[in-house]
Order: C-alpha cells, then structure tokens, then sequence
C-alpha cells in the first residue's frame, strides 16, 4: 500500500472547479450538437469560475490559520485564497465579454475550455508552497494562454502572438526552472517555508537560484526590461484574451513573486529589494514612455500595463505588510479597469471589423454614452485619479514605498504617472472632443458584454468608495506573511 | 451634517440630470433649480437652530466617517468661518454659471450640467476637506470636469489650451500627492490633529502646486489660453473659483502646518520669496492686463495680478492682512465671473472679443452700458466699494510686514484703475466698432438677472464688508504642538490673537486630546 498524503479538498476546490470545468467543456466541444455548443462551452466556463469564486470565499474565510497543505505542496491561507478569489473574478468578467468574440465554427467550445483551464492554473500557482507546484501551476496555466492566443489561426497576428508567447514564455519558464535547481542545490528543498535560513544568506548558488526566479516573475509580470512579448501578444490576441492576461496572468504573478521572496528568501531582502526596484524603475520608464507614441489602442493598453507592472513592484519593493495589502488593493481595481478597457475596445472591434485606434474610436463618448463613460473611468483609473479605486491604489501603494524609505522611487512613480497622463488622456480626448465618422449601421447589441463592462465599472469606481472592506481583505490576507 | 449635504446634493443632481430624458431646456432648469436649492442650503448655515456661529474659532458642521483606515485616511469634512465664506461664494458663482449656460443654451445638455454641477460638488468639499487625501481627491476631482468643459464646450483652439491646462495642473498635483504622502506618513494625513513639519521639501511640494493652481507668477503659463477657449461661464469659475481654491490651500494647509517660528522655518525664511513673486505678478500681471488685446485677456490677467495681491496678504501675515485676503477672495470673485460672463454676453452679440473692433456700445445699450461700468468701477478699487476695503486691508496689513511689499501694491492699484477704464471705454465708447452691427440688443432680462445679481451681492458687501472680513478668523492663534520635539509649545503662525486658549484650526472633536 502506497503512503498517499490526506487531501484537503477545500484547499483545492477552486482549481479543481476550473479543471472539471475544463474537461466538461471539452467534452461539450466535441459532444453536444454544433448549434448549441457555443451557449454550453460558455456556460460551463462560467458555472467554473462561479463555484472558483465561490470556493475561493469560502476557502477565504476556513483559513484564519495558515498552513501546508497535501504533503507541504499547497499553502492554505487567505493569501492564496484572495489571489485565487481575484483570478475568479477576472474570469468571470472575461468569461462575459468572450462570449460575443467571433471564432471559427470548429473551435467556439475550446476557446472556453481553455479559459477556465488558464484560471485553473493560476489559482494552483498562487497556492503553491513548493517550488515544485509553483511550476506544475506556471507551466498549466501558460499553456493554455499560449494555445488561447494562437487559435484564431486565421488571423497571422494571432499566430504571432501564440508563437512569440510560446517561446518568450517556455524561454522565462526555463529560466525560472532553472533558477529553483540552484535554490535546491544550495538547500536541498523546493518547500518554500524550508529554503529560508538553511544556508548562509550570501550563498553564491542561492542567490544566482533567487536572481533567475526572479527574472522568471518578471517575464510573466510583463516587467521591464523582460517585456518585449507583450506588445506583440496583446496586439494579436484576441481582445478579451489580453485584458485576462493584463488583470490576471500580472496580478497572480506578483503575489506569488511577493510571497517567494518574503517566504523562502528574507535574509536576502536587501539584495531583492533593490532588485525590483530597479525592475520598477524600468517598467515605469519604458511603459509610460513607449505608450506615448502608441496609435493602436491594445499596444497602448500592453504598454500601459508593463507600466503598472512597475507601479506593482513598489509595493513588492516595500517588503512589508503594508506593501502586500497595497498590492492586494491595488490588483483589484486595477484588474477590472483592464479586463473592463479590453471589453470596450473588444465592442469597438466587433462594430467596426478593425484593430482600435485612437482615430477610429473619435466620437465612441457620444455615440455609446455607457462603453464612453466606461472608458473614460478606466482611464482615470489607470492614471489614478480620485474617484476610482485607481487612485487608492496608488496612495497605497506610493505610501507602503515611502514608509519603507523608497522616496526617490516615489517620486519616479509620481513622473511617470505625470507622462501616463499624455496618453490615457489622449484616449478620452479622442472619445469626446474628436467628431465620429457617420456608421451606417446602428452598432450590435451586446447584453453580456455591457454588463461586464457595467461591473469592471462598478468594481473600479466601488473600490474607491468603498475602500475599507476590500481593505479588510487584504489585511487579512497579507497578514498571513511572514514579515 | 450641512455639510455633507452641501457636497452631496449637487453630486446627487448631477446623477440625476446626467440621466434625465428630456430637451435642453428641462435639462438645464433642473440644474439651474439644484444650484440655487444648494444656494439655499447654504444660507440655511445663517438661521435656525444649528446656526453657524462666527464667533467660534472652532470647525462646525463637522463630520468624519473612517475611509482608508490603513493610513489613518478618514472623509473628514467641516467648515471653519473663513471656509463658510468661501462655500457660499461657490453656491453663488457656480448658480450663476449654470444660469448663464442654460440662457446660453449649451449644446449636449445632460453631459454639460451634470459636469457643472458635479464641480460644484467637488468644490464644496476642497473648502471643506479636512483631511489631506480628501482634500487631494477633490482637488483632483475638480479637474475631471474642467478637463471636459473646456475640452468639448470650449473654443476653436480649446484642445490646445486643455492639454496646458492639464500638463501644468497635474504637474503640480502629482507634487503635491508625493508631499501629502510624505507628509502624512509622519505627521497624519488629519489636518485637524496633523502636527506641524519645519521641512522646506515639504513646504515647497505644497506651496508649487498651490502657485500653479491659482495660479502666481512665474507658473501662470496655463491661465491665458485656458481662461481665452473655455466658454465665458467655465472662464468665470475658472479665475472666479477655482484660482480661490489654491488661496483656500495656503490658508489652510501651508500655513497651519509650516508655521512660522524663527529663522529655520520654511515660511520664515521664504516669505520674501513668495511676496517677491506675488508682488511681480502683481504689477506683471496688470500690465499684461493694460496691454491685453481682447477682452477676456484684461479679464483674465487682472485676475492673475488680483490674486497675486491675495497672495501679498496671504503671505503678509497678520489679521488685518489675511482678514482682508478672505473679502478680497470673495469680491474677486464675484466680479471677475461677472465681468467673464459679461464677456460672453458681448462676445454672443459681436462674436469676437477683440478690444479693436468692439466700441460704442453705450449707445443705445443702458444695461450693458451701467452694468459694465458698475462693476469695473468696484473693480478698481474705488473708495466705498468692497474691492477697496479688501485692498486697502491686505496693503495695511502688507504695510506692517515692509512698505515697499504695500508700495508695489499702491502701483498696481493705479495700474488697475487704468486697464479698468481702458477696457470700458473701448467697449462701450469711442466710435461703434467694425464687429458692432448697429442693431445689437441690449442685454435680454436673463442676463440682467445673473449679472445683476452678482452686481447685488458686490454692492452688499460694499455696504458691510466687516460682514466678511470681521467674521473670517473668529480667534487667532495656533497652538497646536510642534513635532515631537517641542511638546505643547503654543505657536504664533503669523495670526495675531487675542486670546490664546483656542486652537484656530483645531477640531472641535479632538482640540482636547491634541492639546495637552
């Protein structure tokens, strides 16, 4: 009889619901007649990422203490559980704008499969509790995005993106493998809580394992300078694809990247803070700057969030307990002003048949007053002006930096968000005070996508008013670090 | 609880405007209605059983509900007597800028009152935060819709205009969220119970963004195109209101919490400096004024030379000097939204506002005729109107802190008596202008109303300007404690006091508990 480790269910429940609903929606892909496929696949994805939030709620409040869980490999803690609880709501949200995205006949049950399997994933990989899992979630969720990305294969673009995303990615993934072989020849173990303290905090094979994890992180963070991929790939992916990847994919990124570094190396602080700072310093340069010059809005909107990679990385450089609520704040307004961005752009795409740009968006404030407004919030969110949670985010996170003595990163912050003004400005300016052309056809109507648009508002502009329970949240959550 | 209401009613209106189906004329009653019942709230501050009280030196109508508890963040709201002045001019002005845009019909109606009033709103609250990030937030909140009023409603070359607007402002914003950031990480980001700070960083974080925003030379770059594209009745709130906001800034954070106590001290040492600056501006901007080629142009650089003499007082110090800054915020107030709304209406009829073409407008045009002069006759500072007690109080004050700060003051006022009667006369003297059809009207009854009004709250306050400038400051001293280093030290901020057991801003709430 083989030892097996007692299993907790709940633990797993949220990945586990996006795994079922992964198969299911395979099943159905193949299964059930071609005329209902769509409506199933979708409504299976959705039913996943629901009983994931769920689960993850109720995971979220079982976990007042936290612990290893299933052999030391899964972390059981409000952390895990808010990081899982914001990749649910992302899906959910992307899961509603997807459904409206034109696809080829043979592929519209996949493409859903694949969502909630790329969710999955990353609920796994924001759980993990060895370097072992944390990569078993890494690899599962990328491949899914990779084959999300490339499956409009009609599209060159997306067969750009899928390809670039493929070999960028396995390329960080190596690096990131990598990176945990030096970590357990200098330990002797992948188990997150165990490489802490085991060698001397100057040990020359430890720190090369923590500098390319790093970089690992960076590349999924989309960070400069290892951000290259992700013009290209936002650019060719199919549009609710990218907002995920923007909301998600950054955000799950960064919280397991503050939760390495604070768990398995805090001797090493000094080294790694400087690290990201300077990676913040990079991503706050080359994002704003390059998103100046951008006419394609998704290339504007990649730019923008290698930026806000960088705005992250302040609270990750802060490496206290205010800095991980900062960053659990400030993920979730921002996630839903992307996911939210993407969809009005997605309707802009889906009523014209072309790419968005800043010229051809002219005149969308008049035209669709609810998707303008929508649009103009996420731009102000993105800036971080008051009245959208965008602006907390950043008193959050601006004040974990300086409370850690980072004032000379605050005030790089405080420019960049000066030149972020030229373009997320220059959106609303195109969508107000620019004349639309005359359409001829009054533009579909999209029920889902406008009520996800309507949520990822009501989210970012609630989370400023109603800062204190999100607060709450993430005090709990970030509570549960070691710091 | 008035004021929560008083910010919350107009933001309410505007939600509820926004969503009104119905044509621009409805649209813009139940604005014009929701501006005047704000108007009513506030002067329901003068009776019944929670009356203000100007004799008290403490906050009133206070409120305070947790926010960002993290940081000790909270909403915070409450009026001080000189804050309460300065709410009843936004009630006024932004009344009657509505009116003017519902006489002038303003195109895209829901869109454009809904932002009228929701700058309202978050004007209220500036001249009511009473914590720094609140304040911040509705600093910036005010930006959003002047953003779009200029951007869409303005002139031919507006979206030039609303990108310097926008680059100087932010600029100066973004500075200023980094100081109230490092500021309120080791102070409190309460200004009820922040303590004190003697960092010059820190002073000049708050005091450049303020600079820009009112704005004083030499960062008034913005001001002239921003104050030529806007429409007349968003130029009015501009200068009227918005540039009152920055002084509010001064007041109430630069000057409490960087207080003046001997060389070392931020304020001390670069009080010259600022009164140099405020002191060019003054006499810069009033020849830029003489000089100007239209009409909005005088208007507008009056406005920069008329705030740089609020900002003389400001940083002269002294009661009789910052009392006089209070009224003179109010009377310039009214008097350049008039004289701008007074610029659309003659813009509206001629269409142009160059000084060249226009003349002989008297004729024939009474109205126009008596309320132009009217009002450039209080403008400049004629003895017996209210300008004159402001001025003649922030130069008397200026006077005690160094003659040659009031003589740059006295040569201004001349100078403002000249760009004054040269902008009167070329409108409505001399021979008709080239752009003047003969047949022009005079001003229609609406506009009579509106300018006529704000002609009427001048006039009142000519006739009792202690109402105002006696009533700003009820007790003059802050003792709040100084950092950690001098506990419980009673601090004179350059405020004269008569008698020192009362915190000027201290709350009522926690005055006790901050001093020991």
């Amino acid at each position: 009889m083989i030892k097996t480790p007692t299993i907790d269910w709940l633990a797993l429940a949220p990945s586990l619901a996006l795994a079922g609903a992964t198969t299911i929606g395979l099943l159905v892909a193949v299964l059930v007649p071609a005329r209902a496929r769509k409506q199933v696949a979708w409504f299976v994805c959705l039913a996943g990422y629901a009983s994931a939030l769920g689960t993850a709620a109720l995971l979220f409040d079982r976990s007042g203490q936290a612990r290893t869980v299933i052999a030391s490999s899964l972390f059981r803690d409000r952390y895990g559980a808010l990081a899982a609880m914001i990749v649910a709501g992302a899906g959910l949200l992307t899961t509603l704008v997807f459904y409206g995205e034109r696809a080829a006949p043979d592929r519209v049950g996949e493409r859903f499969a694949l969502l909630a399997a790329a969710g999955g994933g990353m609920i796994l990989f924001a759980q993990a509790a060895s370097l072992l899992t944390l990569f078993l979630g890494l690899e599962w969720f990328s491949i899914s995005l990779y084959v999300l990305c490339a499956l409009e294969r009609e599209r060159p673009e997306a067969i750009e993106a899928g390809f670039k995303y493929l070999i960028v990615g396995g390329f960080s993934s190596a690096i990131l493998v990598f990176g945990s072989a030096f970590v357990y020849g200098a330990t002797g173990t992948l188990n997150l809580t165990q490489i802490a303290g085991k060698v001397a905090s100057g040990n020359l094979l430890l720190v090369t394992g923590l500098a390319l994890i790093l970089v690992g992180f960076a590349f999924k963070a989309s960070a400069a300078p290892f951000h290259a991929w992700t013009p290209d790939v936002y650019q060719g992916a199919s549009t609710p694809v990218s907002g995920f990847m923007a909301g998600a994919t950054k955000a799950v990124a960064l919280l397991v990247a503050l939760r390495v570094l604070t768990v398995s190396f805090p001797s090493q602080e000094h080294l790694w803070t400087t690290a990201t700072a300077v990676l913040a310093v990079a991503s706050l340069v080359v994002g704003n700057l390059a998103a100046l010059v951008q006419r394609d809005l998704k290339r504007m909107l990649a730019y923008s969030s290698i930026s806000h990679a960088g705005y992250l990385l302040l609270a990750v450089t802060a490496a206290s307990s205010l800095g991980g609520r900062a960053l659990l704040y400030y993920l979730i307004p921002y996630g839903a002003a992307s996911i939210g961005a993407f969809a009005v752009l997605a309707a802009r795409e889906r009523e014209l048949g072309e790419a968005a740009t800043l010229d051809n968006l002219a005149g969308l404030g008049w035209e669709r007053p609810l998707y303008g407004i929508a649009l103009w919030i996420f731009m102000l969110s993105f800036a971080g002006f008051p009245l959208t949670g965008g602006f907390v985010g950043k008193v959050y996170v601006f004040a974990a930096a300086q409370q850690a003595g980072w004032t000379w990163l605050l005030i790089v912050a405080a420019v960049a968000t000066v030149v972020s003004l030229g373009y997320y400005l220059a959106v609303v300016r195109s969508i107000y005070m620019r004349p639309g052309t005359e359409k001829k056809t009054p533009p579909p109507r999209e029920r889902l996508l406008g009520t996800a648009v309507l949520l990822a508002t009501v989210i970012t502009v609630g989370s400023f008013f109603a800062a204190e329970p999100l607060i709450e949240l993430a005090k709990h959550a970030a509570g549960q670090l070691p710091f | 609880m008035l004021t929560t209401s008083l910010i919350a009613l107009p933001l309410a209106g505007a939600l509820a405007v926004f969503l009104l189906p119905a044509s621009k004329e409805w649209v813009g009653s139940l604005a014009l209605a929701v501006a005047l019942a704000e108007l009513g709230l506030w002067i329901t501050g003068f009776f019944g059983k929670r009356q203000f009280d100007f004799g008290s030196a403490k906050i009133q109508f206070e409120q305070k509900h947790a926010w960002i508890s993290d940081l000790g963040i909270s909403y915070h709201v409450g009026l001080f007597t000189f804050s309460f002045w300065l709410v009843g001019l936004t009630t006024v002005v932004m009344a009657a800028a509505i009116a003017y845009g519902l006489w002038a019909g303003r195109e895209r109606a829901n869109a454009y009152y809904a932002l009228m009033l929701f700058l309202t709103g978050a004007v209220v609250c500036v001249f009511s935060a009473q914590d720094l990030i609140l304040f911040y937030v509705a600093f910036e909140a005010m930006m959003i819709p002047l953003y779009l009023l200029i951007g869409v409603w303005g002139g031919e070359r507006r979206v030039a205009a609303t990108f310097k607007f926008v680059a100087y402002t932010m600029a100066g914003s973004l500075l200023m969220l980094v100081t109230i950031i490092v500021y309120g990480l080791s102070h409190g980001f309460d200004l009820t119970t922040a303590t004190t700070s003697s960092s010059v960083w820190l002073f000049l974080g708050f005091a450049i963004a303020f600079t820009v925003k009112a704005p004083l030379f030499p960062l008034h770059g913005w001001l002239p195109d921003a104050y030529r594209e806007a429409p007349p009745e968003v130029a009015a709130v501009l200068s009227g209101l918005i540039s009152k906001v920055a002084a509010f800034g001064f007041l109430r954070i630069v000057f409490t919490k960087f207080p003046d106590l001997g060389a070392g001290t931020p304020l001390h040492d670069l009080r010259a400096l600022f009164l140099a600056l405020s002191a060019t501006g003054l006499i810069y901007g009033s020849l830029l004024a003489f000089r100007a080629p239209d009409f909005r142009g005088v208007v507008a650089y009056s406005s920069l030379a008329q705030m740089s003499l609020i900002g003389l007082g400001l940083f002269s110090g002294g009661e009789l000097a910052l009392s006089g800054s209070v009224l003179q915020m109010v009377n310039h107030g009214l008097i350049s939204t008039a004289l701008f709304l007074l610029a659309g209406a003659i813009e509206s009829r001629t269409s142009t506002g160059v000084l060249k073409r226009l003349g002989g407008m008297a004729r024939g045009r009474p109205i126009l005729a008596s309320l132009l002069v009217a009002i450039g006759v209080i403008s400049l500072a004629v003895p017996g109107s209210s300008a004159f007690a402001g001025e003649f109080m922030i130069l008397a004050g200026t006077f005690q802190r160094g003659w040659g700060w009031a003589l740059a003051g006295l040569v201004a006022i001349v100078l403002a008596a000249m760009y004054m009667l040269r902008l009167i006369s070329a409108v409505l003297h001399r021979e008709p202008g080239e752009a003047v059809p003969e047949h022009t009207p005079d001003l229609r009854p609406a506009e009579l109303c509106i300018v006529g009004a704000l002609l009427a709250g001048m006039l009142a306050i000519s006739v009792w300007p202690a109402g105002i400038a006696k009533h700003s400051f009820a007790c003059l001293t802050e003792t709040q404690t100084v950092s950690t280093t001098q506990p419980s030290t009673p601090v004179q901020i350059g405020l004269e006091c008569v008698s020192a057991t009362q915190p000027l801003f201290g709350s009522s709430a926690t005055s006790a508990g901050v001093n020991p």
